[in-house]
């Protein structure tokens, strides 16, 4: 079922934390929403649901208008940051939950539901804890059942509000793996909300980076991160550093060195983005983009990171694989220079965003 | 103190306030009763029990103890619903609905009583609605019923309000998302998890309306078998000078109210266990 | 109210009658019994009501209410205090069973504990039976009194400081120790100013109870006018005389008493409230500030 939402907006009283909004979602895609707290981002996901209504715009389920249709009526499945399981019942229980409130016309049998809870049991590989209470389950275990409960009632989407936001480093590694697993496994339209840009990244098949009510880019995840859309999308999705320089006559420069842009507009103030492992060192000044003493050298694991101090007092951050490294033979307090491989820029006055 | 297994703390005063709660509570509670204990053995069975076997006294326990679970019946109902409009619904004049249910407690008993019984009484403001249509509140056992809801009610509106409070509104969400209507979410998901502090305040305004005696002797009426109360058989048995019956009867009360206190903990120690470990 | 079509509300004609009903209840219940006290106090006049009240029983009443309260609470606050410092702040065996005897006076009815000091000071005992020996009275004198309303009134400061102080934990007056605080010092600055609204609330509880109480005063106080009568019980013989104005005089003053410790409980929730918002508030911000600085 694919998810169209037309021209959203919603305010809570002063605050917008949508502003005309437009969006479709594909059947059979994992999309991510993506941005930092207040973007609006769960907003717009709990307005797909209906667990929010929108001051303006519409939603359609596929093609059809269900902006006024009540939350019970959506057939949504939706995962909460925090489980949100009744912990009164047990895990088999809980899974049943949406069977056993149905109407009595539509309601499986007894034997139906425990099969369809069974089944769902074993999808997510907890069927050995369907007498345990949810307070007795790890936090990992607890968001797998929750995602069977939201999967019993057969929704027609899937809504997923920042479903590992509440776990260990580890238990997430693990459980956003086996997420995408599970997605290709069922193909059923799903939206996840988060925080997290490697999570987003990681999981979905397309990412939708939004900040300030706003939609900043929708795209693969490839395809966001090679050619992010604004100087915001480049800050969010990982470290980066930053140059000034002017745009002149297609080419980027900055002193010496030079880089052609395709499609640029002559500028005084242009700002390149350069992230760490794009960024070359050198010990010869030539077409060099910056010199800086090194400060550290952190050489634990493949890449080696180093931290260059520029006369200006900021810092570079460069990432190296270890071969390089070893190849050019660097030490602290030395001074080199740094080359990109590939940059971004950006028209427009040093706006730096703190996320 | 190694006979109480203490357990090492860099805290000092661990004996001074042990030992002051030790002897006060000796002092106040344990020698009071200890000597209530030494009385009733003293009685011997068959005073005790041609006392407590009267039927005037078997009748009084009976009222003391149905009219105290009407009560609480009443309250239970009332009180949870008080403490849902108040956690859920804006509402004008709430932080003064929310001070005024704790009056029954800050109220004295006794004053209570007679402005209940003035006004349930057949001529007094509310008795007069009710007497046309045959309905006689004071000095009946309903009398005693509507003294004892008075007393009760905080119970339970307060020990079920924090966990109206507490309660997620995702867990709402979840069953509203999984299909539920309304009706649904509240009698499988909030009703169930109130449940426990419901039935918590509930038997604590049981257990203090079966001892409850100044709002309810004004009301009552006393009518030996009809309205008399138990705790009014114990003074009236002292005013007659009849210190082992009153003690009989106060065995009877206190064993029962022991019964009470002990239910009510193992219901909290139950509700824990069943809600522990959360995140 | 909140918004009709949200997930998690009822449709409006059933708000509505709950709170229709709540209200009912409150006002049937609640709002009219304490208004009649009034009414009935005044039915007669200022002249009569200021007569009630400054006649010499009445006076003596209130004397004696308020000499045995003054007595109660202050030995109950330090009791609580001490009894709380214990089980909140060291583990030891038998601490439930002490939780459970410190909450036992609220289980017994207020006769029985009356009894329980008739049994034990009346002259048919061997305590009573020494202390008339050497001139002393209890039962049916103050002494009486001020035992009875202490045990009714004995969980309460307790009752309201264990559970705070355990919430709070002890790292605050193991920081003071390690910072070279004496036990004392660490106790009167960082304990008592962190308690020092539950005290309070506890306090005014106890004493609205040692105020009020009657049952238990009952049966010790032998009911002597203007010697061993407290307000309670002295409106209890005046409604028994038919003398309604009187009764409902002095059932007035204590139902002011009773107005008054309701105000200042909703005002300590309410600062309570105030002070936890700001500090959550705070704690908030400063999440915000770290999530910045790693970001």
């Amino acid at each position: 079922m694919s998810i169209e939402i037309q021209n959203i907006r919603k305010q809570f009283g002063d605050f917008v934390a949508l502003d005309d909004v437009n969006l479709t979602v594909n059947d059979g895609e994992l999309l991510a929403l993506l941005g930092p707290s207040g973007c609006g981002k769960t907003t717009l996901l709990r307005i797909i649901a209906g667990l929010e209504r929108p001051d303006g715009g519409q939603v359609l389920f596929g093609g059809e208008d269900a902006t006024h249709r009540h939350v019970a009526e959506r057939k949504v499945g939706f995962v909460f940051q925090h489980y949100a399981l009744f912990r009164h019942m047990t895990v088999f229980d809980n899974v049943a939950f949406g069977l056993t409130v149905k109407p009595r016309r539509t309601r499986p049998s007894p034997e139906a539901i425990r099969e369809r809870v069974m089944e769902l049991l074993r999808l997510v590989q907890l069927e050995w804890l369907a007498d345990a209470y949810p307070p007795q389950l790890s936090g990992g275990q607890r968001q797998r059942i929750a995602l069977a409960r939201s999967l019993a009632v057969e929704p027609r989407v899937l809504l997923l509000d920042e479903p590992f936001g509440a776990l260990d480093a580890r238990v997430r590694k693990d459980l956003r793996r086996w997420l995408r697993e599970l997605h290709d496994e069922i193909h059923l339209t799903s939206v996840f909300v988060t925080h997290d840009q490697e999570e987003a990244l990681e999981v979905s098949d397309r990412v939708v980076v939004m900040d300030h009510g706003h939609i900043e880019q929708v795209g693969r995840p490839d395809e966001i991160y090679e050619n992010p859309a604004s100087p915001f999308v480049t800050q969010f999705l990982g470290d980066v550093n930053l140059f000034h320089g002017r745009v002149e006559r297609g080419l980027f420069r900055v002193g010496d060195f030079a880089h052609p842009l395709a499609g640029h507009d002559d500028s005084d103030q242009a700002l390149a983005y350069v992230r760490p492992h794009d960024l070359d060192v050198s010990m010869s000044a030539a077409q060099a983009l910056a010199q800086g003493r090194i400060e550290h050298i952190h050489a634990v694991g493949p890449v080696v990171r180093l931290e260059l101090r520029q006369d200006d007092g900021s810092v570079i951050d460069v990432a190296l694989s270890k071969e390089r490294y070893r190849e050019l033979g660097l030490t602290p307090g030395d001074t080199a220079f740094v080359r990109p491989k590939k940059l971004s820029v950006f028209n427009g006055d040093a706006s730096d965003y703190v996320i | 103190m190694s006979l109480l297994n203490r357990s090492y703390s860099v805290l000092p005063g661990f004996r001074l306030g042990f030992g002051i709660s030790l002897a006060w509570l000796g002092l106040i509670v344990l020698l009071p009763l200890a000597m209530m204990i030494v009385a009733t053995s003293r009685m011997g069975w068959p005073a005790f029990l041609g006392t407590v076997l009267d039927e005037r006294v078997l009748a009084s326990l009976r009222l003391s103890f149905v009219a105290a679970a009407i009560a609480a019946a009443i309250n239970a109902v009332f009180g949870l619903l008080l403490a849902w409009v108040l956690v859920r619904y804006r509402l004008f004049g709430k932080r003064f609905i929310d001070a005024m249910v704790d009056l029954p407690f800050a109220l004295p008993t006794s004053v209570a009583g007679i402005a209940l019984t003035t006004l349930y009484a057949p001529n007094g403001l509310v008795g007069q609605y009710l007497a046309p249509l045959g309905i006689k509140v004071a000095y009946t056992p309903l009398g005693i019923v509507v003294a004892l809801t008075f007393i009760g009610l905080p119970f339970v509106v307060r020990t079920v309000q924090p966990v109206l409070q507490e309660l997620e509104r995702e867990l709402e969400e979840a069953a509203s998302c999984l299909g539920a209507n309304r009706w649904q979410t509240v009698r499988r998901v909030i009703f169930p998890t109130v449940l426990p502090a419901l039935i918590t305040g509930t038997t604590l305004a049981f257990a203090r309306a079966t001892g409850e005696y100044g709002s309810v002797i004004f009301i009552a009426g006393n009518i030996p078998l009809v309205s008399e109360i138990a705790p009014l058989i114990i003074v009236s048995k002292l005013d007659q000078y009849d210190q082992n019956g009153a003690t009989a009867v106060a065995v009877v009360m206190l064993l029962i109210s022991f019964a009470l206190l002990l239910l009510i903990n193992s219901l909290q120690w139950w509700s824990a266990r069943r809600n522990g470990a959360q995140r | 109210m909140s918004d009709s079509y949200s997930a998690t509300a009822e449709a409006r004609w059933v708000r509505w009658s709950l709170c229709g009903v709540a209200l009912a209840f409150v006002f049937l219940f609640l709002l009219i019994p304490l208004l009649s006290v009034f009414q009935q106090a005044l039915s007669h006049g200022v002249g009569l009501y200021l007569a009630a009240l400054t006649e010499p029983d009445a006076r003596a009443a209130i004397g004696l209410t308020v000499r045995s309260a003054a007595i109660a609470v202050p030995l109950n606050l330090v009791f609580g205090i001490a009894a709380a410092w214990a089980i909140a702040r060291f583990e030891f065996r038998g601490k439930t069973l002490l939780t459970t005897l410190i909450d036992l006076p609220f289980s017994v009815s207020p006769v029985v504990a009356g009894l329980m000091f008739v049994l034990l000071f009346g002259v048919n005992s061997p305590v009573g039976a020494f202390l008339a020996a050497h001139g002393m009275k209890v039962i049916f004198a103050e002494p009486g009194i001020v035992l009875a309303t202490v045990f009714v009134t004995f969980p309460f400061v307790a009752r309201e400081l264990i559970p705070l102080m355990q919430s709070q934990g002890a790292d605050e007056e193991q920081a003071a120790l390690v910072l070279g605080a004496s036990g004392w010092k660490s106790f009167v600055r960082v304990t008592l100013p962190n308690v020092k609204w539950g005290l309070l609330y506890g306090v005014i509880l106890c004493n609205a109870r040692a105020m009020g109480e009657f049952g238990a005063v009952s049966v010790v106080s032998g009911h002597i006018r203007g010697e061993t009568n407290t307000i309670p019980l002295h409106v209890e013989i005046l409604y028994n005389e038919y003398n309604f104005v009187g009764a409902f005089a002095c059932a007035s003053i204590l139902a002011l008493l009773a107005l008054l410790t309701l105000v200042i409980k909703s005002l300590i929730e309410w600062r309570q409230a105030r002070e936890q918002n700001q500090a959550s508030g705070r704690v908030q911000l400063a999440r915000v500030r770290r999530a910045g600085e790693h970001a």
